[in-house]
């Protein structure tokens, strides 16, 4: 029995071991990549950190031979080969690799021998690029180069936690309410008004941002961060409503049917007894709330108006490539920099996913 | 608070100096012409302390490069021009637009998007103040024509032309071909020609690549744009891209266009002229593209793309030394030496008198001095001076432009943005990665048309 | 336990109000709505304050002032006679969500309806916007692409998640892995993006893919591009990569929901693992699997980044979400937009109803 457990103990590890393995890797050569310089991410992949055994460039070079052609059989030390052959490397068979590098016309022969290779150029350059601005060096007309600082981050930092945080709890508190109204409370047209709220799951809020811009400008909300938030709020109500409404629902009946014999009225039950229990919930719904507006640009953009002194960090990062995208490598470091967030929110939250919490009230 | 107070002590200053000043940093010039009477009491301090907001897609360090080229204006006349680039202006611009809540002014890099909106009736006309004799002295005629579109009461000049730059070039690495020998090419045939020498060579000739993510597909449109200009006439050329009605529009399925299309992929799909091959072009990230030719031994020995590419290549690449260009050889002497380029056309939403007179300085090429000198732009205006470019390569481009037998503009950029940023892209990008025939391709990019 | 606990505390709330409550509780709205708008005036002047300080405001005026107003129109409410209070209190719960719903989505989609009614150019009534959302190639070939987004991307997703869930409940190293899957969730798009450039890039030096192809002999493959129609399943990928850690949150919590005692009763009545997922787990987290499964099928209906940024729907990689944003945005046809959005709208219509099949049966108080 101990030994099936401990078997059965290995094989869930093993298995989980191997999906989060194949879920982190594409992340993990980001984060090796952004520990690299901007020419080396762009010539090699960042798994050449790894020290691999193979043929390696020995720094010892011959010249070409003179008057060679693509067609005909070029000989050089002791083997014969064509053109395209010389240039895919021949074993020379004492140890070494001879690669034609380069054209008929120009290059140069280079000499391989097998041997251990790693390229260990590692730089934080892109993370203090990130963080405390580019410098850029400006050539003026007169020939002298000043420079430049570019923005930090941490003016879009603050912006991006002030967008977030309210835009993350309000319409979780308007949503558990209303999941607890459609739950536990009777009125008329419940069922109709309910399906419109869930159908609404499925409106593009694309199609919003216009009608909902005039009627910003007319109320003067428009470049407001509380604009942001109700704009949020609107759009994230749908699915917080109705995964809200699947949690609240499935709380047990007798535990509220005690309260109500006890007098309590349902704004009590609410507050002290439905949102106690449903932590979980709200904790689940609040992480991903968070990571979508913490990632949105759009949203941000379109209502806090194109402003410097409102930019999100998103925006922030992805200016930073520049005009054409140039500096698309910073993205590296960027990425793990706006991802700290959510993840601390993550780690914060993850501790209410307990067991038990319902314990002793499910009936069986 | 504080930084109004500081902008209205610079003024109070500016209006006690304002003429030394202007002298001094150069912000009003004394050249200036047939200024408006906005701009005229603009740069007597009379608009000190108000505020002119800006938007437009370029960022990072062409955002600093232009608040560079407008500070010594901003100085002398008070107003403070706020100017927030952004990334996602395509998108963005529209929805603010119509949404009521517009910025002073736009930066628009295509002047199809643009022309949405004027149709609309959102912008301003910059012809009722500005001075029409200004406008033609300072412009030519193919800028001006472009600035003209038609809006919901009739043609307006819909914006001012503050930046282009060139496309009809081929990069090369210097080294390289002077270790093989290989000599520029000045038509057509010669660079075909050498094409086949390097090919022969056991080298690659050219790298191309169309990847840009949402965009993929608009290096292989200026292509096509590029050959279209050596193979037929600008009538046609002027037709097909910015066609003054529907009966004059000379459709993707013509001859033309399909000839042109013949004579690109002549050149692309011919075996081992194109690194990677087919596949590799539709793959490659076009910033990605001309990196093979700083390899050593060069990967690669061509890269037709305009001008902003040099900010891709490696760190430290010298220009004259590790990279040069040369002008895309006409095909047939008949179309002389035409040169294709794109711009910024800066469009006007509100219409205020600090507005008017950023808009008239932005006409002028005083406003990307600094600029030109810092190097990445290239100034549409004719009263701004060679010598004022920072480096060899742009000054070379500016006059390769002056001498050039004739302009044109990114015809992508004019077509409507069904077309010129939808199916134009993606009938070219099916076109190369063979998912359907030309004829195909050509036909499917028409249907997005706009029907009148 | 809850039930003592809950008394005690509930008896305090359920005193009659008396005049002079009563009238504070009436002042209370004015006051709060006072301070809101002199916050909001505050917080619009953008005044020189630090912005540190700027951002506690902002989040403390957001937040409190959303609990103050909830907690003053409950209120207010209360003080009605006890026959009103079951009638209006309802909508103090369910009000504040649908008057949001009502402005954001609910008359914008109305509005899109009467977009989609009309020709783009000529403003006459027309159903052409509809007979194209069916008829382009374009389409077509989105709608086909959207159908294997569904049906691939959502059940790998809830597999997935449904797995490591399960696993991650039995094993110590629960936290660290969960974490490592939600990760992916917390990048941001444009990070995912060059992610995955990293993984799928055709330069066997920068594609981690083609890397392990052509070291094993192969040929380095374009599989974004031209591996048609492959090219989405690699595009699923990442969705499945990026989701998997939403579907794993929301089972992992429903599974945490069932009782010890009941998993413990099987184990002890002889059922092996397999069958206590099957007899017990499964049954238990029905409700949440539901959830689960309808808000990705949604997702994957309305997906639109993943496709926008890495193939911009080039290379057969259409998907409706796209389609919608070229024709608000790019082409500037709002009504063939709305027809899309409208058709959207429809087709998930049979979802919901399935969804909602036993909400009328519930009880109420």
């Amino acid at each position: 029995m101990n030994r099936q457990k401990r078997t059965a103990m290995i094989l869930v590890n093993g298995i989980l071991l191997f999906i989060v393995i194949l879920w982190t890797i594409p992340t993990v050569g980001l984060l090796i990549s952004s520990l690299r310089n901007r020419d080396d991410i762009r010539s090699s992949g960042w798994w050449s950190i790894i020290p691999n055994y193979g043929w390696s460039n020995t720094g010892e070079e011959l010249p070409l031979p003179e008057g060679q052609t693509r067609d005909t059989p070029i000989t050089i030390g002791s083997k014969t080969a064509t053109f395209d052959e010389w240039r895919a490397g021949i074993d020379m068979g004492d140890g070494t690799r001879y690669v034609w590098i380069g054209t008929l016309r120009s290059g140069r022969i280079e000499i391989y021998r097998q041997q251990w290779m790693v390229n260990w150029n590692f730089t934080t350059d892109n993370y203090s690029q990130v963080l405390s601005g580019k410098e850029f060096e400006i050539r003026n007309g007169d020939g002298t180069i000043s420079t430049v600082q570019g923005d930090d981050m941490s003016a879009s930092f603050l912006n991006s936690l002030t967008v977030a945080i309210p835009s993350t709890i309000i319409p979780i508190m308007i949503a558990a309410f209303a999941a607890y109204g459609f739950a536990w409370m009777s009125f008329p047209g419940r069922r109709i008004l309910f399906i419109a709220i869930v159908a609404m799951l499925v409106v593009p809020l694309q199609v919003a941002l216009v009608p909902i811009l005039r009627d910003y400008v007319s109320l003067e909300l428009n470049g407001t961060f509380l604009g942001v938030w109700l704009a949020h709020a609107g759009f994230g109500l749908p699915l917080a409503t109705y995964l809200l409404y699947n949690y609240i629902s499935t709380l047990p009946k007798e535990i509220l049917e005690s309260a109500f014999i006890d007098g309590a009225s349902h704004f009590t039950i609410f507050t002290r007894l439905v949102l106690p229990l449903s932590v979980p919930a709200l904790a689940s719904f609040a992480i991903f709330q968070f990571l979508w507006v913490w990632n949105d640009y759009f949203i941000a953009l379109l209502f806090l108006g194109i402003n410097r002194n409102n930019e999100v960090l998103t925006q922030r990062i992805a200016n930073m490539v520049g005009s054409r995208g140039a500096d698309w490598h910073l993205l590296t470091a960027a990425a793990f920099v706006s991802m700290l967030v959510p993840l601390i929110v993550f780690f914060s939250l993850q501790r209410y996913f307990v067991r038990g919490l319902m314990a002793g009230s499910v009936k069986g | 608070m504080k930084k109004l107070g500081f902008v209205l002590l610079v003024a109070a200053l500016m209006l006690s100096f304002s003429s030394i000043m202007a002298q001094d940093m150069a912000g009003c010039s004394d050249t200036w012409e047939n200024m408006s009477a906005e701009l005229t009491s603009a740069c007597a301090g009379e608009l000190a302390g108000t505020v002119v907001t800006m938007t437009g897609p370029f960022t990072d360090e062409d955002e600093v490069k232009f608040n560079d080229s407008i500070a010594a204006f901003e100085a002398a006349t008070g107003i403070d021009i706020q100017y927030t680039g952004t990334k996602e202006f395509e998108v963005i611009i529209t929805p603010t637009v119509q949404g009521g809540a517009p910025p002073d002014i736009a930066d628009f890099p295509q002047p199809g998007l643009l022309r949405n909106l004027v149709e609309d009736g959102y912008v301003v006309d910059v012809s009722t103040f500005l001075d029409p004799a200004h406008i033609e002295a300072n412009y030519t005629e193919s800028w001006r024509d472009m600035a003209t579109i038609g809006g919901p009461d009739g043609e307006i000049t819909a914006g001012v032309w503050a930046r282009f730059n060139g496309k009809s070039l081929v990069w090369y690495p210097v080294q390289a071909f002077a270790d093989a020998g290989y000599e520029v090419p000045t038509t057509w045939d010669e660079m075909i020609a050498l094409s086949d020498q390097i090919v022969a060579d056991g080298g690659t000739p050219w790298c191309v690549g169309i990847e840009s993510g949402g965009a993929t597909g608009w290096p292989a449109t200026d292509w096509i744009e590029e050959v279209m200009l050596r193979t037929t006439t600008l009538e046609n050329y002027d037709n097909w891209s910015f066609p003054a009605d529907a009966a004059s529009r000379l459709s993707f399925s013509s001859p033309e266009v399909m000839n042109a299309a013949t004579v690109l992929g002549n050149l692309w799909f011919t075996e081992n002229y194109v690194m990677g091959g087919r596949e590799a072009i539709a793959s490659t990230f076009f910033g990605d593209a001309p990196v093979p030719m700083f390899d050593d031994p060069a990967g690669c020995y061509m890269h037709k793309q305009g001008n902003f590419i040099t900010s891709f290549f490696p760190e430290g690449s010298v220009a004259g030394e590790d990279y040069s260009f040369f002008y895309l050889p006409p095909i047939d002497e008949e179309y002389g030496r035409p040169f294709l380029v794109a711009g910024d056309i800066y469009a006007m939403f509100n219409d205020r008198a600090e507005v008017r007179a950023v808009m008239d300085f932005f006409s002028r090429g005083e406003s990307v001095r600094a600029w030109l000198g810092s190097g990445g732009a290239l100034s549409p205006h004719n009263d701004a001076l060679l010598e004022w470019y920072g480096s060899d390569v742009e000054r070379g481009i500016a006059e390769l432009v002056a001498n050039a037998t004739s302009v044109r503009f990114d015809g992508s950029d004019l077509m409507p943005g069904a077309v010129g940023a939808g199916s134009f892209w993606k009938g070219m990008t099916d076109w190369v990665s063979g998912t359907v025939d030309l004829e195909t391709a050509l036909t499917e990019i028409d249907a997005a048309w706009p029907t009148e | 336990m809850q039930k003592t606990e809950g008394a005690a505390v509930f008896t305090a709330s359920s005193d009659t109000p008396t005049p002079l409550r009563a009238i504070l509780t009436l002042l209370a709205p004015v006051v709060v709505i006072a301070i809101l708008y002199s916050g909001f005036l505050f917080l619009r002047e953008n005044g020189n304050a630090p912005q540190m300080v700027k951002t506690i405001i902002a989040i403390i005026w957001g937040i409190g002032g959303a609990t103050a107003l909830f907690f003053v129109a409950n209120g207010v409410v209360e003080l009605l006679p006890i026959k009103w209070v079951a009638r209006v209190q309802p909508f103090v719960f369910v009000g504040p969500a649908l008057m949001l719903l009502t402005w954001y989505l609910a008359i914008p989609a109305l509005r899109t309806l009467s977009l989609a009614l009309v020709d783009d150019q000529t403003g006459q009534f027309t159903l052409d916007n509809f007979t194209s959302v069916f008829t382009e190639r374009i389409m077509i070939e989105a709608w086909t692409n959207n159908l294997l987004w569904m049906l691939i991307g959502t059940t790998l997703t809830v597999v997935f998640g449904l797995l490591i869930a399960v696993l991650a409940d039995r094993s110590r190293f629960e936290r660290a892995a969960k974490s490592l899957i939600f990760m992916p969730m917390a990048i941001s798009m444009v990070g995912a993006g060059v992610i995955w450039k990293f993984v799928y890039d055709v330069n066997p030096n920068i594609g981690l893919l083609n890397a392990g192809v052509t070291a094993a002999g192969g040929t380095a493959q374009p599989w974004l591009t031209l591996l048609q129609p492959w090219n989405n399943l690699f595009l699923i990928l990442v969705l499945v990569w990026m989701q998997t850690g939403y579907a794993m949150v929301l089972l992992s919590a429903a599974i945490k929901g069932i009782s010890d005692e009941l998993l413990e009763a099987a184990r002890v009545d002889g059922a092996n693992e397999f069958a206590v997922f099957f007899r017990i787990i499964l049954p238990n987290i029905s409700g949440t699997l539901l959830t689960v499964v309808t808000t990705i099928i949604i997702f994957t209906l309305k997906l639109f980044d993943i496709v926008m940024v890495m193939t911009g729907g080039q290379f057969g990689t259409e998907v409706i979400g796209v389609r919608f944003y070229r024709e608000m945005f790019v082409n500037n046809n709002p009504g063939s937009a709305s027809a899309i959005a409208i058709v959207l709208l429809v087709a998930v219509i049979p979802i919901m109803g399935y969804n909602l099949r036993q909400f009328s049966r519930r009880d109420t108080f």
